[in-house]
């Protein structure tokens, strides 16, 4: 397979960024956690807290700065790789990256400092208040990195200015608001919140099958069982909030997921599963649960979810619409300087300009959209259908994922709260083995969120392929290359690392099991 | 809304402009004495405990620190969204090289010291030394080839598109560029290590320090004397609108011996960039020389603030000048954000950078104090 500038740009982002989001997740969720266990230390005075604290802590730590690091990349990629995107939609897009920066990041990353190394250096609130500053911080990273995306699913509160060429800023508050982008940030943060927990749950879990840190696993597997099972509902119940958005405002990516090839009556039925055939556009071995997906994707019962064949040609009318904007674009910018647009070009432009987008999609097949035959038209509505068969699964495992959460974290609630957890050993192997899966529905749910809007980069208004750098390909292969070695080397590293931190258990110097344990033994004297 | 009219286009430009320097410069002051103390670890420390003081002098702030140029980076791509993707696209394997090294950066201060063996420890040192010394030296390189033009146009799409190549990016004078950029850091780094460490390892940053105070002072001059006599200048011909359209391409310049000298000319108390920058770097030797601590820091960090001044002030209006097609120029008053996203991006700024000094400077009064040997050898609070 020849891969050209676009597939390479696209490997190296979803590398990258599918590398970066093992980190985040358990940097959300860890960092909460341990603000919470440190203010039961800080409330009760109990030193075995502290230890808590300190121990997640130190994994929290190797975790936390492989996050960072791959962080950085993320930010510049979008100038080094994605340069006319940058151009095309920095007025708006640039904003909530940089006030990441000033809220959420600068925060974070001034806290954790004292975090490590505040523990004898100030008083215990002192020391609270840095710990909680770290976890608000994370996660009002999070906040802003979704408003950014949000914007990219649904683009709110812009136009395209044809002084400048690109897409500004019309309706600021739009943008923070954007509905796609709460839903976003709730379920994504969530997602974090359960990941943690199943880590905690499953490190936990260990120590106890190993009988080892008694004391600390127990307590720490009651604050990840209660965080993990209220964290775990609100995935699930704000997942299907973004689904019903999704009805709104990413039609196609809800029909690809759902592998609805035409428009059934309503309500529509749900697919359990299937083998979904773009080439003969139909679901092969399908079974079907009736009504369900109606009521996810419209709350009612009677509202049509449009299938992907009538949005096909919905996108035909406006690839169409897109060429009568983009003639009278190119009118416009043919006159001469400091000439005012005549009134009936700009009401022609500011009539079909929300579509001008769709005529880039044509920029596949004619160098001007305006050349384009019926066919090209046709083949560029069916360019907006993106790859049905791995959203349809990785959406399925995704879900899978997470009602299996809701029974884990359930269960070992139930056990926790009874003191009867040492008892059902093939429970705690279980919660050992789950602590992969949540890295699993996370990275799924990135690939159904990303891989869904192809081939729009930003839905509707640029294509993925309009928006790459002019670089050689052999110069992003290199760098892809150099990506993932050094990427393989870290996380190689990282996890010998986690694994042996935990290995170790918590620092000795601060055990407080034994005095907890000697007052229920009788003295030997 | 009109709100953002308060303040018209061509102030908030120049704001903008303001702010963009203060942000370099706010990241190579505080992150600087990072990449400078990184740079010197493998010749002020000998042993595993010198090394260990080094780092953890830095250890609990770097993290902070580096954020200023993740700032930076954002506040690019919002403020100043051409800049951003020509910048970033066209020097992309130099960008590149420094994300390696930023990569290599955080993950050797936490990682060096969780095992014990000799090899894995002398690995995360030399990634530390590429971690700091390779961004320190690639800044200057890019400053570089920034006042001499960088070779990139854009077709009537604005789309870019960019000729050069990566060795060219290491000509002769903007490898002058990087060296006065290294010297400095060093400085700063030095000063930095005076100021936190104590016995052999703060003679050796005292030693080390200095010597890069004198080099800093004779490369800068001398990278001045090079403009002077070999570097064409750009310039604006005919007018411009400051309150246009953010398109560079609907102007004219020219390019010429000696113009990035012109504006001392124009407006003489520019000079005063320079000028700090040769002082402040004098006295920071001289404070190293007779050992006042405390005030060297600071007296580095002003050398650094004229320095980049120097080269903001020397260019303006031009942000990056393009040697292929010099219309394409991008400069302070034609490639900015709309004036809608100056507007808000200036009232956040205005919100968190007072409350991100406030809670840095309380940060660094929790740390205060010589970073102590016995207690890194005694293990105490996760010191790295």
């Amino acid at each position: 397979m020849e891969l050209d500038i676009v597939d390479l740009s696209r490997l190296q982002f979803a590398l990258t960024a599918l590398y970066h989001f093992l980190f985040v997740p358990l940097t959300l969720g860890l960092s909460i956690m341990l603000a919470i266990m440190e203010t039961v230390y800080v409330m009760t005075d109990r030193p075995i807290w502290r230890q808590m604290t300190k121990f997640w802590g130190v994994l929290f730590g190797i975790n936390f700065v492989v996050g960072v690091a791959t962080g950085i990349v993320m930010e510049f990629q979008f100038g080094m790789n994605w340069s006319y995107y940058s151009h095309y939609v920095g007025d708006i897009f640039g904003a909530p990256l940089a006030i990441e920066g000033l809220m959420a990041f600068f925060l974070e990353a001034t806290f954790v400092g004292l975090f490590f190394f505040g523990w004898d250096k100030m008083s215990k609130r002192g020391h609270l208040t840095a710990t909680w500053a770290v976890a608000i911080g994370s996660n009002l990273s999070a906040l802003w990195i979704l408003i950014a995306n949000g914007w990219m699913q649904n683009p709110v509160g812009s136009a395209f200015n044809f002084d400048t060429m690109r897409m500004e800023v019309t309706d600021f508050s739009a943008v923070l608001f954007n509905p796609v982008a709460q839903a976003k940030f709730v379920h994504t943060v969530s997602a974090g919140y359960v990941t943690a927990a199943v880590f905690v749950l499953g490190v936990s879990a260990w120590y106890l099958l190993k009988g080892r840190h008694i004391a600390l696993a127990k307590r720490s597997m009651a604050v990840a069982a209660s965080f993990g099972l209220a964290s775990a509902l609100s995935v699930v119940v704000l997942g299907d909030e973004s689904g019903y958005l999704s009805t709104e405002h990413q039609k196609m990516k809800l029909a690809a997921i759902e592998a609805m090839w035409h428009t059934e009556p309503a309500p529509a039925a749900f697919t359990v599963v299937g083998i979904p055939d773009q080439e003969d556009r139909e679901t092969h071995y399908a079974v079907h649960i009736p009504w369900v997906m109606g009521l996810i994707g419209t709350r009612s019962i009677n509202t049509e979810i449009p299938g992907i064949e009538e949005l096909v040609e919905l996108a035909k009318v406006r690839i169409r619409q897109g060429i009568t904007a983009f003639d009278a674009l190119q009118q416009i910018r043919s006159l001469p300087p400091g000439e005012t647009v005549p009134g009936n070009l700009r009401k022609t432009f500011e009539d079909n300009g929300h579509e001008l987008g769709y005529a880039l999609l044509l920029k596949r097949y004619v160098e001007d959209p305006r050349n384009a035959s019926e066919d090209e038209i046709t083949k560029a509505a069916w360019d907006t259908v993106p790859g049905v068969m791995p959203l349809f699964w990785t959406f399925r495992i995704m879900v899978g994922l997470g009602f299996f959460f809701i029974l884990l974290m359930g269960v070992f609630f139930v056990l926790s709260a009874q003191h009867t957890l040492e008892k059902r050993r093939w429970l705690l192997w279980v919660a050992v083995f789950s602590i992969p899966l949540p890295w699993i529905a996370a990275e799924s749910g990135w690939f159904v969120a990303e891989f869904g809007r192809q081939p729009w980069i930003i839905e509707g208004v640029l294509p993925t392929a309009a928006a790459v750098s002019d670089l050689g390909a052999g110069t992003v292969l290199m760098t892809i290359i150099g990506f993932v070695l050094i990427y393989t080397t870290l996380f190689i590293i990282e996890m010998g690392l986690m694994v042996a931190a935990i290995r170790k258990g918590p620092d000795p110097e601060e055990e407080p099991e034994s005095p907890a344990i000697s007052s229920h033994v009788v003295p030997a004297e | 809304m009109i709100l953002h009219e308060l303040i018209s286009y061509d102030v908030l430009r120049l704001i903008w402009w303001g702010l963009l320097g203060i942000l370099l410069i706010g990241f190579a002051v505080t992150d600087g004495f990072d990449l400078g103390t990184g740079t010197l670890l493998p010749f002020v420390a000998r042993n595993d405990l010198e090394r260990r003081v080094v780092i953890n002098s830095i250890g609990p702030v770097w993290e902070g620190n580096q954020v200023w140029l993740i700032l930076g980076g954002g506040a690019i791509f919002a403020a100043w969204p051409p800049l951003y993707a020509v910048s970033f696209s066209g020097f992309y394997l130099a960008m590149f090289a420094i994300l390696f090294a930023l990569i290599l950066r955080p993950v050797g201060f936490k990682y060096r010291s969780k095992r014990d063996g000799v090899a894995w420890r002398r690995n995360w040192d030399w990634a530390l030394f590429i971690g700091s010394f390779v961004p320190a030296l690639i800044f200057g390189v890019a400053v570089g080839n920034v006042l001499q033009g960088v070779p990139f146009h854009f077709d009537s799409d604005l789309r870019i598109f960019y000729e050069g190549t990566f060795f060219g990016l290491l000509n002769p004078f903007a490898l002058l560029c990087g060296l006065v950029s290294v010297s400095m850091l060093i400085m700063h780094g030095g000063a930095w290590l005076v100021l936190k460490t104590q016995g052999d390892v703060r003679e050796r940053a005292r030693n080390y320090g200095s010597i890069a105070a004198i080099a800093t002072i004779a490369l800068f001059v001398l990278a001045g004397a090079y403009i002077w006599a070999f570097v064409d200048g750009y310039r604006i011909v005919g007018s411009i609108d400051p309150t246009g359209p953010s398109n560079p391409l609907v102007k004219s310049v020219e390019m010429g011996e000696g113009i990035w000298l012109g504006n001392y000319q124009t407006y003489p108390w520019m000079m005063a960039a320079p000028i700090l920058g040769i002082v402040a770097a004098f006295l920071a030797f001289i404070l190293l020389r007779v050992r006042l601590e405390g005030l060297t820091v600071i007296v580095s960090g002003l050398s650094i603030v004229g320095i980049i001044s120097t080269v903001g002030a020397s260019m303006f209006p031009f942000i990056l000048p393009s040697s292929l097609m010099p219309k394409a120029s991008l400069t302070v008053w034609d490639a900015s954000s709309s004036h809608l996203t100056l507007f808000i991006m200036l009232v956040v700024t205005g919100i968190f950078v007072p409350i991100i000094l406030v809670y840095t400077t309380w940060v660094y009064r929790v740390l205060w104090g010589k970073v102590d040997e016995d207690e890194i050898s005694g293990g105490k609070s996760h010191a790295y």
